[in-house]
């Protein structure tokens, strides 16, 4: 383009239309064919300009260094222990506690899978807790992954399910149906991503790369589960319920205008422990572990008990699962 | 406990086996895998002991006295008859008892009572008490030792690290097991089904 008008204007010097080296559109006959020339230069300058406003537009709470941060996975080792540090120290800057950010591989040849004993889950909604302490969830909202939902005995229909019961919990004609991320084999969210900011691991956890996410909010309309929440405020939590064992992927504190959801507790899961919302459970109604494994608890579960998946003609195939005893 | 479990209990000739040995399946589940890498332990929380009954006493320093169930009972013939605390006369009238109908000693060794009684006659120690209410709840007894019956925490992968797993008693009151109701206390302010905040 510049080429271009370099020759346009060489051409118009030598037709003898100007006096003197100007620029290429200063100093010109009025006439259609500067005006056309002006408004294209004009033009071009701002659509230039639009490309680059990002660059301008940077929020004053993002540093340089996040900005120009790559996808976690173009990171090397060397890139991803720098951005951890520069994380740890914001969080200490921001929220006045010493935070450790790890980054736990899969472990190699574990595939997990969540079950909940439907018999057993009465609706008191520890796990909610357990979850938004666990996680570092926003204390103004309350935010946590899992939705206890209050269903009547008779449907399995989610979708009528109510999260505001407010009354002791088990009434003799509801059963209670906690839902989380429920780790999709075929995830639709992963596919609505247009950043790719959110994809499915060996170990089949779904997990979000918090500072690549555009927070469009396709994927929360995208998951037939509602399990992913978007962080429409910058998170507020007490210095002393930071939870310091963080994970990149998962439980460490999420930037305003990003999206999340339930990771299986990655941080803790991968290093062989069970999930916060299992340990909190009062009636021992939720099991984890590795469905690769033929003599794990999951797998007795899977084939001795009537087992249900939710929305299962969606084809999502969830490695979450439901039972009854 | 089933009628035949406990006529079996109560025909049990007078038997002096010593409590069952306690430390096999009940403390430490040897993990189910065949593989040779060195494993963690599932172990069972298990109760302190027999219970101790509360006088209502303090000694000089303050603390409350509390007395074994046999202080008492040694000096008072048992009664098979008793099947609810209405049917008491002096103590435990106010416990709450809703556990089917089974007898007081249907459990309660009255030959000891600081120790508990399987069906067959033999005495159980209080530490041992799943062995008890497996007798009846197979089931259950089956779904929890696989995981998916009572709460638990630590390592879902053993070769990492031991598992806790909860007695039947640290959440079923053994006198009244229905798990009791409960009041939830954490609500998130959800926008997507609740409607409190629905600015956005």
């Amino acid at each position: 383009m510049t080429v271009d008008n370099a020759d346009d204007s060489s051409r118009d010097e030598r037709a003898g239309t100007s006096s003197g080296p100007t620029l290429p559109i200063l100093n010109q006959p009025s006439s259609r064919r500067t005006a056309l020339k002006a408004a294209g230069a004009a033009l071009g300058l701002a659509a230039f300009g639009k490309a680059v406003s990002p660059l301008w537009s940077i929020p004053e709470n993002v540093s340089v260094d996040e900005f120009l941060q790559q996808h976690y996975k173009e990171l090397t080792d060397d890139e991803k222990r720098r951005v951890f540090e520069r994380l740890e120290a914001e969080t200490q800057r921001q929220y006045g506690k010493d935070v450790t950010i790890s980054d736990p591989p899969p472990i190699p040849g574990v595939r997990f899978g969540y079950a909940i004993n439907l018999s057993k889950c009465n609706g008191n909604g520890a796990c909610m807790e357990a979850c938004n302490q666990e996680n570092n969830h926003h204390r103004g909202v309350d935010q946590s992954y899992i939705r206890v939902l209050e269903m009547t005995k008779g449907s399995m229909d989610m979708e009528h399910g109510t999260t505001s019961y407010d009354h002791s919990v088990p009434q003799e004609d509801k059963f209670y149906m906690p839902v989380q991320c429920q780790q999709c084999e075929n995830p639709p969210c992963v596919t609505a991503c247009p950043v790719e900011a959110t994809w499915r691991e060996d170990d089949g956890i779904v997990v979000v790369d918090y500072n690549w996410c555009i927070g469009c909010r396709y994927c929360e309309a995208a998951c037939p589960y509602h399990a992913r929440r978007f962080n429409w405020e910058p998170p507020e939590i007490p210095a002393d319920e930071v939870n310091p064992d963080q994970g990149y992927l998962s439980n460490r504190i999420r930037p305003q205008g990003t999206m999340e959801k339930c990771h299986f507790c990655l941080h803790r899961t991968r290093e062989g422990r069970l999930p916060a919302c299992l340990e909190a459970c009062p009636t021992g109604a939720r099991l984890f572990g590795d469905l690769n494994d033929p003599d794990s608890d999951i797998n007795w579960v899977l084939q001795n008990k009537r087992v249900f998946v939710l929305k299962e003609e969606l084809g999502t195939q969830p490695n979450f699962f439901y039972f009854f005893d | 406990m089933s009628g035949a479990a406990m006529q079996r209990a109560h025909s049990a000739p007078g038997s002096t086996t010593e409590p069952a040995p306690a430390r096999d399946r009940e403390v430490e589940l040897p993990a189910r895998s065949a593989d040779s890498r060195e494993k963690f332990t599932v172990s069972i929380r298990r109760p302190s002991g027999p219970p101790r009954v509360a006088t209502g006493l303090t000694d000089l320093q303050g603390n409350a006295v509390t007395a074994a169930c046999s202080t008492c009972h040694t000096t008072r013939p048992p009664d098979h008859e008793n099947r609810r605390a209405t049917d008491l006369d002096d103590f435990h009238s106010g416990m709450s008892f809703s556990h089917g109908t089974v007898s007081c000693l249907a459990c309660h060794d009255e030959r000891n009572y600081d120790a508990l009684k399987l069906a067959d006659g033999r005495r159980l120690a209080f530490t041992d008490v799943m062995t008890l209410c497996g007798q009846c709840h197979g089931p259950q007894m089956n779904a929890y030792n696989h995981g998916a019956h009572g709460g638990m925490t630590g390592y879902w992968d053993l070769s990492r690290g031991p598992r806790v797993k909860n007695n039947c008693i640290d959440c079923h009151d053994p006198h009244a097991p229905q798990f009791p109701k409960m009041q939830p206390t954490f609500k998130p302010r959800d926008r997507f089904l609740d409607h409190t905040r629905t600015e956005h």
